[in-house]
């Protein structure tokens, strides 16, 4: 059973990457605008050599 | 402007609604094309100035914050956001789509508000600027929590059950040592004890505030049970036993919270269309000093006796006289009567109506609350605290279901403590019983349904708003429509096409065209234009358009202006109508009607066979009403109704034990929909209807009430099979749970099976099908 000793910490490290990437893009305001964001997808880039806008 | 723009819009034939990909910006631009913006009357269409509501962040930049209008796919998105950015000054431009919000941050000493916003302007999506210290922000922080609290109880919910699954792993092959099991149990403590006390919150606030009020709750028992089956499992851990319950409490949080964010979620489109009216109403004034100088003041400041400068496009801020200018001014939102209003000086106008032609100065009567749009709005406020009282289906049956589940918990300790158990072996049964019946599939019962349903209406272009809004529907039985813009489309029609000869037609199309007045562009839409003679059409306000044509003088518009004497013995029709006369002929009569809107009658006489009760309330003129309610097969109609009217007939109705649905779209209907058991208003309603319905439906066909009618009415079935499920599963497994039988893991394998069956039920909704809808 010593194989939990890296095991547990491992999947407890895992889930808890998972947990503090959805608590940053939360506080990053990437809910706030969802319909927005189904639509920008549509959005071309004005060209596709060139890099797109600021933001 | 936005609804000049908008009405446009809907005169092309194809709904925008699920047309991201085309051009549907067109129509915003074509408005104001027409309307014949060019540089120097831009002012014109800027509403009010927006340098009142710059604010500066901590570098000293400028921000601003806009509602814009008639943005419809991602085309506005982008052309709104890159005649932003394509002004240096400009460090930041992004659109909110969902609240249709407009946010710009710039460089102040190089770019005014005015300037760096009219590229936006030209281009057809009117800007407003707004406070946004006005918009609740506690609510978006309580969703932000609500979020928080999932993303938690979800991360514990799968690490726990992970450890879980170990341990009953070894219980089962029988090698698992004592030790191991203990290490496991401490793990899972340690991330079940801090997941419940922070994703618990939601449900113990509102568990004490229940207490408080001396109410109980469905987040009192769920607080229970969870914040018992944690202690005790700490309990057990500390002493080595064999069974926790760290996976039932965080897995109970985990699915809980889905069903409080997806209820949550059906709420929050209702509460944005609110705050947009309050943005809206906060709208600044131009007030004119008496030494001739423009100031832009909050509409509230502007006192009775002020001179208000209303440019076209914008909305009246008060009541007042009009002291010099003539306009038509659009009185839908206020009276529901389709045509403009002709105003001179002298004329009362009222705040709310928009100024269609002329620059207009008003002489202010009454200001801020006490205009004739306040007072309406008052009175909704007033219907909709009636309504408050409605207590869900859910919280019914907590009020049962929740003492009864503390009274089971107790005697199961009583009885064990009597038959000779331990005082913690006692405990140990009665904390399985509260976990058992602890009401996951019960919270899930109703919001699953909801989401369900909600994403069906929502595939047939109808917005679910109010979080109840299914469950009052499914009991409603008395139906009142109003007229103008729900059983017709708010729209005029060229009624005697074929009593007029084609070159009168054409001749008065080419006229018409000029102008967007409804009626002129009704006829416009009907007679071929003739391109090759071009004329200069003038338009008078209130009186009509007139031209020279190979050299004689043609008149389109009113029977008097025209020169219809009164002795005409061409009867006056039912609707509004206009005359062409050209000099040294007699007369011709246009005359239009609203039309009814497409699959009325089948929807009346669908409804009317299932047995619902169906009425009009109109603020129309009677002679309208009747032919409708005629052609429509309607017998209890009124005319002439006041808003007040037709909240005094709902109450009549309420009083006399009827469930009534009320389907309207005018600012005169606003307080009957807030009135009503329930209510549904179409989209092309005014703001504040909108904000007062419960649900409101896209397009053109009514037939829309019906499938929303009928899904509410599934809805409500499901919902009832589902607490009966729920019902079902405690009847098996309280039993086991009472005698002691109860493991986590069958515990564990109980929830799941009694949510994921609910879960399935519901999706049986999505199944159902619309045979009988069309």
């Amino acid at each position: 059973m010593n194989v939990l000793i890296y095991l547990i910490p491992a999947a407890l490290f895992l889930g808890g990457l998972g947990l503090v990437a959805f608590l940053w893009s939360l506080k990053n305001g990437q809910y706030e605008d969802m319909e927005g964001a189904a639509n920008r997808i549509l959005i071309d880039d004005k060209d596709p050599d060139e890099p797109p806008d600021r933001n | 402007m936005g609804e000049i723009a908008l009405n446009n819009a809907e005169d092309s034939p194809p709904p925008r609604a699920h047309d991201i990909g085309g051009d549907c910006c067109a129509g915003g631009a074509t408005a104001l094309a027409e309307i014949g913006t060019d540089q120097e009357n831009y002012r014109d269409f800027v509403a009010s100035d927006p340098a009142a509501f710059v604010t500066h962040d901590q570098e000293g930049n400028a921000m601003l914050y806009l509602l814009v209008e008639n943005m419809h796919c991602a085309n506005c998105i982008k052309n709104i956001e890159q005649a932003l950015l394509a002004n240096p000054a400009v460090i930041d431009a992004r659109v909110n789509f969902s609240t249709r919000r407009l946010f710009i941050r710039w460089h102040e000493e190089s770019a005014i508000a005015g300037d760096l916003l009219r590229p936006v302007i030209s281009m057809g999506y009117p800007l407003t600027p707004y406070n946004p210290e006005l918009i609740q922000t506690a609510s978006v922080a309580e969703d932000r929590q609500l979020l928080k609290a999932l993303a938690v109880a979800g991360f514990a919910a799968a690490n726990v059950m992970l450890l879980s699954v170990s341990v009953w792993a070894g219980f089962l092959s029988d090698d698992m040592g004592e030790a191991t099991r203990g290490f496991l149990h401490w793990v899972s403590a340690m991330i079940a004890l801090p997941a419940v006390a922070y994703a618990g919150q939601p449900f113990f606030k509102s568990a004490l505030g229940a207490l408080q009020n001396g109410r109980l709750n469905m987040d009192v028992p769920i607080s229970l049970a969870v914040l018992l089956a944690a202690a005790m499992s700490l309990s057990e851990t500390i002493q080595g036993g064999e069974h926790t319950y760290f996976d039932a409490s965080v897995t109970l949080l985990f699915f809980l919270l889905i069903g409080r964010y997806l209820d949550r979620a059906a709420r929050n489109k209702a509460r944005s269309a609110a705050e947009r009216l309050i943005l809206l109403k906060s709208v600044a004034a131009t007030v004119i000093n008496s030494d001739g100088t423009r100031q832009t003041i909050p509409a509230d400041a502007v006192m009775p006796g002020h001179l208000v400068q209303v440019v076209v496009g914008e909305r009246l801020p008060v009541d007042g006289i009009v002291s010099s200018g003539r306009s038509e001014l659009d009185i839908s939102l206020v009276t529901g009567e389709s045509l403009p209003e002709f105003v001179m000086t002298g004329d009362d106008v009222y705040a709310g109506t928009m100024n269609l032609q002329g620059p207009l100065e008003v002489s202010a009567t009454k200001t801020g609350d006490n205009t004739l749009l306040g007072d309406i709005v008052r009175l909704m406020e007033a219907s909709e605290q009636g309504r408050a009282k409605y207590v869900r289906l859910a919280d019914r049956i907590a009020e049962i279901y929740a003492p009864a589940v503390h009274i089971l918990a107790a005697l199961t300790f009583a009885g064990w403590w009597f038959f000779g158990a331990n005082w913690q072996i006692a405990l140990l049964q009665a904390v399985a019983v509260l976990i058992i019946t602890c009401p996951c599939a019960l919270g899930l019962a109703v919001p699953v349904v909801q989401v369900v349903a909600s994403g069906r209406l929502l595939g047939k272009g109808i917005l679910v708003k109010s979080a109840d809004g299914l469950e009052r529907l499914a009991q409603i039985d008395t139906i009142v429509f109003d007229k103008t813009g729900t059983l017709t489309e708010g729209r005029l029609e060229l009624q005697n096409q074929t009593e007029i000869s084609e070159e009168n037609l054409d001749l008065a199309a080419s006229m018409a065209q000029a102008s967007r007045h409804p009626l002129a562009m009704a006829i416009s839409h009907h007679g071929q234009v003739t391109a090759a003679t071009p004329f200069d059409v003038q338009e008078l306000p209130g009186e009509g358009l007139t031209a020279t044509v190979d050299g004689i003088e043609v008149k389109l518009g009113n029977r008097y202006w025209t020169g219809v004497t009164e002795n005409e013995d061409l009867a006056e029709g039912v609707g509004p109508e206009l005359w062409l006369a050209v000099a040294g002929k007699a007369p011709v009569q246009f005359r239009f009607l609203d039309q009814v809107r497409p699959g009325a009658l089948q929807t009346i006489q669908k409804l009317m066979k299932l047995g619902y009760a169906v009425e009009i309330l109109s603020g129309d003129r009677t002679a309208v009403v009747k032919q409708i309610a005629v052609e429509l097969g309607i017998e209890n109609w009124k005319a002439q109704q006041k808003p007040e009217d037709k909240v005094a007939r709902l109450a009549t109705l309420r009083d006399s034990g009827r469930k009534v649905v009320m389907i309207g779209d005018g600012l005169n209907d606003a307080p009957a929909l807030a009135a009503a058991h329930v209510s549904i208003s179409p989209s092309t309603a005014a703001d504040i209807s909108q904000t007062a319905a419960d649900f409101v439906f896209q397009g053109q066909n009514l037939t829309a009430v019906f499938e929303t009618i009928k899904v509410a009415k599934l809805a409500h079935r499901l919902v009832v099979q589902n607490f009966s499920l729920a019902f079902l599963y405690n009847a098996i497994a309280v039993p086991l749970a009472v005698a002691g039988f109860v493991t986590p893991l069958f515990a564990a394998i109980a929830m799941s099976a009694s949510s994921l069956a609910v879960c399935l039920n519901s999706l049986r909704l999505r199944l159902e099908r619309d045979s009988d809808a069309r």
